[in-house]
């Protein structure tokens, strides 16, 4: 597969073009809608092509899917699904994007920032289509967070507003918990079916819902459906997430970002449904959200607040369907689905207009805006009758169907009548909301104090509406010619089978659907009539729950629980938090040891042979780290004594064929020590004597748990080492001279068969050295403690001065010689680093900073670059060469003079490792230097005032 | 004896390490710190077990020691390098901060050091 398959562009390019987009906005925010619009049609071109290949193909009907491995060991690989349904919202998705992107164009006011917000509304829709056309579980679970992060920047549009700031983080918290359940669930699912690609897991059905994992699969991915869906009881985001610019509450709120819930029902449709939990749970939960965001609707006084609810209603109203469990129930929410994403699209729009030219959207206030905006009120009635399930438009056919499945699986609901008596009681509150929207905004008299130079909107942002609403007449009138086809298609998809015939015509006779239809028209009319004494009753009881309330609660009672909890641990202090770490390892060493039954020791049968030298040597290193914490106090002997400790280590090393170590450590030594008495100057030269009587106790502790630590690790250590091991050491010693071409095993494994972790330690050693650097810019610090060390004017370091200048030469071309011999003897990039940087400080102690500087200045920063910039393209270089990132090639030369030489790419690489090493090293060590050199300028200064 | 040995000056250097990490002052926890990082690598190293003469560099002898734990080491060793100056660097941080030498910057302790807090 490549990338620049049409099915991944689709998904792709929206991500792509986010920072276009934001840049062209930067210029105009018409550039900036433009840029987007032409994305999106871009899109829409690629889906008609692809869609056009399939029918020429014949296969439209087929699961089309594409993709390659990304991690086959965990099962995640990179793949795309083309099926009806992800069609379906695909096709959603790109075309009410384009309308909502035109709309926004004349939406946004000339002080909000048109490149944030066209930019954040392609990074949504690119992870819209990411989980509509996912393949795999675990990718569409990325791309389902992404929608998440997408809508809380959109939410929070207006930061400045508290209410907008306030509702994102809601919208996020909630989707948020949703998405990591989900991904819980995905997991468990993939675990069962043992597979996360769609395909795979369509086809263990049975033995998915056989698994006793089914239920705690259920609820996750139902936790993270309901939460993106707003479905009782996480229904109460929605609401809140209103404080989006309208557009926003259109597309993501209404028309697809909600929808993903349903999507994720639908996908896993063939799969979770058919038991009893999966019709207690999403029936159960679809039909409270469809009462309640129907019920709630009617009393709400805000426009995108009635919309907002009637959203909730209708994203119910799908979800009962799908959990009716049915073929056809599922035909039925796929249809209603797409009906309520136009009108209810329409209606958003609607609002934003009435909310753009009147300036607010209380329907208290509003009112007689028909004979100001006929044409707006026009659509709005179309759009709202298609709502409420007028005949003759789409959302009636839609209604038609739910109530005929609602009284074909009554029985399941205990008795024959109680569920279509419920979903009836919906019906009438729909009409009665959707009544309301149109006759409290566009009929009956205005507040006084509103506007009188109400007009028509700008065209711009009214022909979205004319499209959608023209989609709602010809549906409601053609449907069978219209979305027949898409409908069979999608449902095939949803049903992963043959779809049940279903008739989409007008008329179906004198039934109990249509009865019920008629109910709900006039127990509409009449609620409306009646609305005044209703709204007062549920003022002074249902409204004053709120779950908005209990959602702050619970987030203040996290809250409080998260502070106690980390306010033990952590009290901002170091010490009491090192002495929770080493505790907390030694008793879990402790318990280690004690619950470990067989003999600890093994016969040490690979000891090496005792030499008296060596054990001398490691006794004597014993009594110096005692004699450090014994000295520790006079902190330049400390040191002194840190620095014998360190030579000792490094002459273990090359007693025990560590010769790379050795070199390694040595260099370290140098550098390390030099570093840390240019650091001495600024700190007190003694540390506080602790020899008072109430300091007694907090040492003895300290000395309790080193001395336990201590002894525990040695016990460990000897457990280990007396035993016999196995080792993976012969592959590397075997394949080191045919795989990396050099003869030094240490040095082949660190930039070859270990590569990708030295880039990573080598990327850490650049970011400490620009920390070290970041940190020391402008740092003021007390006088240093006189010293003759590095102040650059030492009056008896001629003899110094001299030597260091003659060895300068030498020990360059000493570092060379280490970096160039390092893949076939002891050497290397991090050692010719460490010597080069050692080499350049001896001359800068020796001269001074500003004379070193001006003979010889390294461009540290750019030699860091240049290292991290060479290390990676040799890892890239292979990958463009069809090989994993940072295989190494290598070949024999024959020079003359100079004889047969061996080159490896991977000593590419070993020079990046020096040129980072020698970078990062001087960087530090001249960085601390300069410190001096400040300090010696201002004491001079000093001396001319004086 | 000389696993016994090593690994005795590897208990020695974790006793000395820990200790100084929980003094009070931030130049005692910079040794303790460099303390532990030579046992850890002491440890590490000596997990490939200890053999004399025989370098991992192929051609030069009989038998081999571990040459894995050995790259271990030594990317271990330059990392500890580069935590050690970024802490002292901190540790200096500190200093020019709040002008004292405690790890919390508490200013009790540095009351009666030389050197007081900078202008």
């Amino acid at each position: 597969m490549s990338l620049l398959n049409p099915i991944v562009l689709i998904v792709l390019l929206p991500f792509l073009s986010a920072p276009f987009v934001a840049w062209f906005g930067g210029k105009s925010r018409r550039a900036a809608a433009w840029a987007a619009a032409a994305v999106t049609l871009l899109c829409l071109a690629l889906l008609g092509g692809v869609i056009a290949q399939l029918i020429a193909r014949g296969r439209l009907a087929d699961a089309h899917v594409i993709g390659f491995h990304w991690m086959p060991s965990i099962g995640l690989d990179f793949a795309f699904r083309m099926d009806g349904l992800s069609l379906l919202f695909t096709g959603l998705i790109l075309i009410i994007g384009l309308l909502v992107i035109v709309y926004a164009r004349y939406y946004l006011a000339s002080q909000d920032s048109a490149a944030r917000f066209f930019a954040s509304l392609m990074l949504f829709m690119g992870a819209m289509l990411g989980i509509v056309l996912s393949e795999n579980m675990i990718q569409m679970v990325v791309f389902w967070e992404l929608t998440s992060l997408s809508s809380f920047l959109l939410i929070s549009f207006w930061q400045h507003r508290k209410e907008a700031r306030y509702g994102a983080r809601m919208a996020l918290a909630v989707t948020g918990f949703g998405g990591l359940a989900l991904l819980g669930g995905v997991l468990l699912l993939g675990h069962v079916a043992g597979s996360y690609n769609i395909s795979v897991i369509l086809e263990a059905g049975d033995e998915i819902r056989q698994s006793p994992l089914y239920l705690p699969i259920l609820l996750l991915i139902l936790l993270g459906a309901f939460t993106k869906s707003a479905q009782f009881p996480f229904h109460f985001w929605l609401p809140n997430a209103m404080a989006a610019p309208t557009p926003v509450s259109a597309y993501l709120h209404s028309a697809t970002m909600v929808k993903a819930g349903l999507f994720l029902l639908a996908r896993l449709f063939p799969v979770l449904s058919g038991t009893n939990e999966w019709l207690l749970l999403v029936g159960g939960a679809g039909l409270i959200t469809f009462l309640l965001g129907a019920y709630t609707a009617l009393f709400k006084h805000d426009l995108k607040g009635l919309l907002a609810y009637s959203t909730l209603s209708h994203l119910g109203l799908i979800t009962l369907l799908f959990g009716f469990g049915t073929p056809m129930a599922a035909v039925a929410a796929i249809f209603h689905l797409i009906n309520h994403a136009t009108f209810k699209a329409s209606l958003f729009m609607v609002a934003g207009i009435v909310d753009h030219e009147t300036g607010t959207r209380d329907m208290r206030r509003l009112g007689g805006l028909a004979r100001k905006m006929p044409h707006t009120a026009a659509l709005a009635i179309v759009a709202a009758s298609a709502m409420a399930g007028v005949p003759l438009l789409n959302g009636f056919l839609s209604k038609e169907m739910f109530f005929s499945e609602a009284v074909d699986v009554a029985h399941e609901f205990g008795s024959n009548w109680a569920l279509p008596l419920l979903v009836t009681l919906g019906g009438v509150m729909s009409v009665a909301y959707s009544i309301r929207f149109i006759h409290d905004t566009f009929f009956g008299t205005p507040s006084p104090d509103l506007p009188t130079e109400i007009h028509e909107p700008h065209r711009g942002m009214r022909i979205p509406i004319d499209v959608l609403v023209f989609v709602c007449l010809a549906v409601g009138l053609f449907p069978a010619l219209l979305v027949g086809g898409l409908l069979t298609l999608a449902a095939g998809a949803v049903l992963n089978g043959p779809p049940p015939h279903f008739s989409l015509a007008l008329w179906h006779g004198f039934n109990a659907p249509l009865m019920m239809s008629s109910i709900a028209l006039a127990g509409g009319l009449l609620v409306y009539l009646s609305r005044h004494p209703l709204t007062r009753w549920h003022e002074n009881s249902v409204g004053r729950l709120s779950a908005r309330a209990v959602y702050d609660r619970l987030m203040a009672l996290m809250q409080i629980a998260a502070e106690a909890v980390t306010h033990r641990f952590d009290q901002g202090r170091m010490q009491p938090m090192v002495l929770w770490t080493t505790g907390v390892a030694l008793i879990a060493g402790l318990i280690g040891f004690l619950s470990y039954q067989a003999p600890l020791f093994g016969n040490d049968s690979l000891a090496a042979p005792f030499d008296a030298l060596t054990a001398t040597g490691m006794i004597i290193m014993m009594g110096t780290a005692v004699w450090v914490v014994n000295q520790h106090r006079q902190r330049l002997f400390a040191l002194l004594l840190m620095s014998v400790l360190g030579l000792g280590v490094s002459l273990l090393f090359i007693r025990f064929s560590a010769p790379d170590l050795a070199l390694t450590q040595l260099s370290v030594e140098v550098i390390t020590v030099i570093l840390m008495l240019l650091a001495l100057r600024y700190l007190p030269q003694q540390t506080l004597s602790e020899r008072d009587p109430k300091d007694r106790p907090r040492i003895r502790r300290d000395a309790v748990i080193a001395v336990l630590s201590g002894v525990g690790i040695a016990l460990f250590t000897y457990a280990v080492m007396s035993r016999d091991y196995d080792t993976i050491a012969g592959y590397f010693l075997a394949n080191s001279l045919t795989e990396g071409g050099g003869h030094n095993v240490v040095n082949v494994i660190l930039v070859d068969f270990r590569g990708y972790d030295t880039f990573g330690e080598i990327s850490v050693l650049a970011l400490a050295a620009l920390g070290v650097y970041a940190l020391l810019q402008g740092m003021r610090l007390p006088p240093a403690v006189s010293s003759p060390i590095a102040s650059g004017r030492i009056a008896h370091a001629q003899l110094l001065q001299t030597v260091t200048r003659l060895l300068l030469p030498m020990t360059l071309m000493f570092g060379i010689y280490i970096l160039l011999r390092g893949h076939n003897a002891p050497g290397g990039g991090f050692i010719a680093g460490l010597i080069i940087a050692s080499a350049l400080m001896t001359q800068y102690l020796a001269q001074g900073i500003d004379s070193s500087e001006r003979a010889l200045k390294v461009p540290t920063h750019g030699a860091i670059a240049l290292g991290l910039f060479l290390a990676l393209a040799t890892g890239l270089g292979s990958i463009v060469l069809g090989y994993p990132f940072l295989t190494s090639a290598f070949t024999h030369l024959h020079l003359p003079v100079v004889g047969d030489v061996e080159v490896a790419s991977a000593m590419l690489f070993d020079l990046g490792v020096f040129f980072v090493v020698m970078g990062a090293s001087v960087l530090m060590l001249t960085q601390m230097a300069k410190l001096t050199r400040v300090e010696t300028t201002v004491h001079t200064s000093g001396q001319v005032a004086k | 004896m000389m696993s016994i040995l090593f690994a005795s000056l590897i208990g020695f250097l974790t006793a000395a390490g820990v200790f100084l990490s929980l003094r009070a002052q931030t130049f005692p926890v910079v040794l303790g710190l460099t303390l532990l990082s030579y046992a850890v690598n002491l440890f590490l190293f000596g997990m490939g077990r200890l053999k004399t003469d025989a370098a991992a560099v192929l051609g030069n002898s009989a038998s081999y020691t571990d040459p894995l734990p050995q790259a271990l080491v030594l990317t271990a060793i330059v990392i500890a390098f580069a935590m050690t100056a970024f802490v002292i660097v901190l540790a200096l941080k500190t200093r020019a901060e709040l002008g004292n030498d405690h790890v919390d910057g508490e200013d009790d302790a540095s009351a009666n050091e030389q050197g007081g807090p900078s202008a």
